[in-house]
């Protein structure tokens, strides 16, 4: 039960794009067409679960016994940084017909600030293991929510007649601000 | 020499302002200007790790092999990321507490990184400065422009400092019947009004 509380809570009512704000470079980069939309959800779930595990591990096990918790930025980037290398020469080699799929959007993660962003939010709330990872996945699973519905709006209106200063980066952002104000309807649901 | 240096820091001021003619760089931009003191106290921090990190980069550039270049590069920025982390919480507590999440997310603001690879790995280090220097004085211009009109619409009312510097408290701009349209420092507002500032900024030619 607390486990689809956490799930609602990070998918609608703290959508991490359109609540929290984390991870907007790629939610306007990546969201002209629906192929790439999908491809980069699909990579953030993936690699943000892992990032979630692994950088709970690390904090608690490693920089907290130590007291280096003031390390906890510079590990954390190198481990996410790390990690999607691995997971990139790992799916490379292992598993091609997904690394077609995902290829070109690994790299990218690294800097994506909802990986990080949602690795630091855990370790701020104190959560436990399990919660940490759940969170970590619905939180992953908003992204890819939002950034679908994006793209979809976002293909429509290419074909709409846009005013010349409003058009490309001007109006997708007040298309996104339309979508937040719908994800409003979801507070005080938890 | 001097004029190129004049030339580097106005860049960043106007032609390559971040969040408007550069589209990157988001996340802050969004998420902490509810208010003109945020918008300013982020940009300042932004600003001291793009400084310090452009320098630092500058000085290395002979010295990092080509191709870990872009690790280095975010090692160099999450120390100095760490560095404003520890002093924002010894000296500006209450800021440190309001930005939250996004101080530490310096260390992946595409701005910080591009610097390093687009400008700062391939100039020396007094042009580095003014780029720099520039780019993030022009994010703090932006930040707060954005964050001063959203609290505007939102409270009706400007109130804040700068680390207890500079103070300013104007209350009730648009008088007292002005009701304030709380739309704006919510999260929907955020993206609505930063796309009609940038629909405001092509609409003025940048030469």
């Amino acid at each position: 039960m607390e486990y689809i509380e956490i799930i609602i809570a990070t998918i609608f009512v703290n959508n991490i794009l359109l609540a929290q704000f984390l991870g907007n470079c790629p939610f306007l980069g990546t969201s002209k067409k629906m192929e790439t939309a999908m491809g980069m959800a699909m990579a953030v779930i993936f690699v943000l679960v892992m990032a979630g595990a692994m950088t709970w591990l690390i904090f608690n096990y490693l920089l907290m016994p130590n007291k280096l918790v003031f390390l906890r930025t510079i590990a954390f980037i190198l481990v996410i940084a790390s990690l999607v290398q691995f997971v990139e020469m790992f799916l490379k080699k292992s598993i091609p017909a997904l690394y077609a799929g995902l290829g070109i959007f690994l790299p990218l993660i690294t800097t994506n600030c909802a990986v990080f962003g949602v690795c630091v939010l855990n370790i701020d709330k104190e959560l436990g293991f399990m919660p940490a990872l759940v969170t970590s996945f619905g939180y992953a699973a908003g992204f890819g929510l939002a950034l679908i519905i994006f793209a979809g709006l976002r293909e429509r209106i290419l074909l709409a007649r846009v005013p010349k200063p409003l058009q490309d980066t001007s109006i997708a952002l007040i298309t996104a601000g339309v979508i937040s104000l719908s994800f409003y309807a979801f507070r005080g649901m938890v | 020499m001097a004029k190129s240096f004049a030339s580097e820091f106005t860049k960043g001021l106007w032609k390559e302002v971040p969040p408007f003619r550069l589209v990157l760089g988001l996340c802050p931009v969004l998420g902490v200007t509810t208010s003109l003191k945020n918008g300013i106290g982020m940009g300042l921090a932004t600003t001291f790790v793009l400084l310090c990190s452009n320098i630092l980069v500058s000085l290395l550039r002979k010295v990092i092999p080509a191709k870990v270049r872009i690790a280095c590069f975010i090692i160099i920025i999450a120390t100095f990321v760490i560095v404003v982390e520890q002093m924002m919480q010894a000296f500006a507590y209450t800021l440190f507490l309001d930005l939250g999440v996004f101080i530490p997310l310096i260390v992946v603001n595409c701005i910080v990184l591009g610097r390093a690879e687009a400008f700062a790995s391939k100039n020396g280090v007094a042009k580095s400065t003014a780029d720099g220097l520039g780019i993030g004085l022009g994010f703090t211009w932006a930040l707060g422009l954005l964050g001063a009109v959203r609290e505007l619409i939102g409270t009706g009312s400007l109130k804040g400092d700068v680390f207890g510097l500079i103070h300013w408290d104007i209350p009730n701009i648009f008088g007292a019947a002005f009701e304030p349209f709380g739309f704006a420092v919510q999260a929907p507002g955020a993206f609505v009004i930063l796309g009609l500032l940038l629909c405001a900024m092509n609409l003025i030619p940048s030469k």
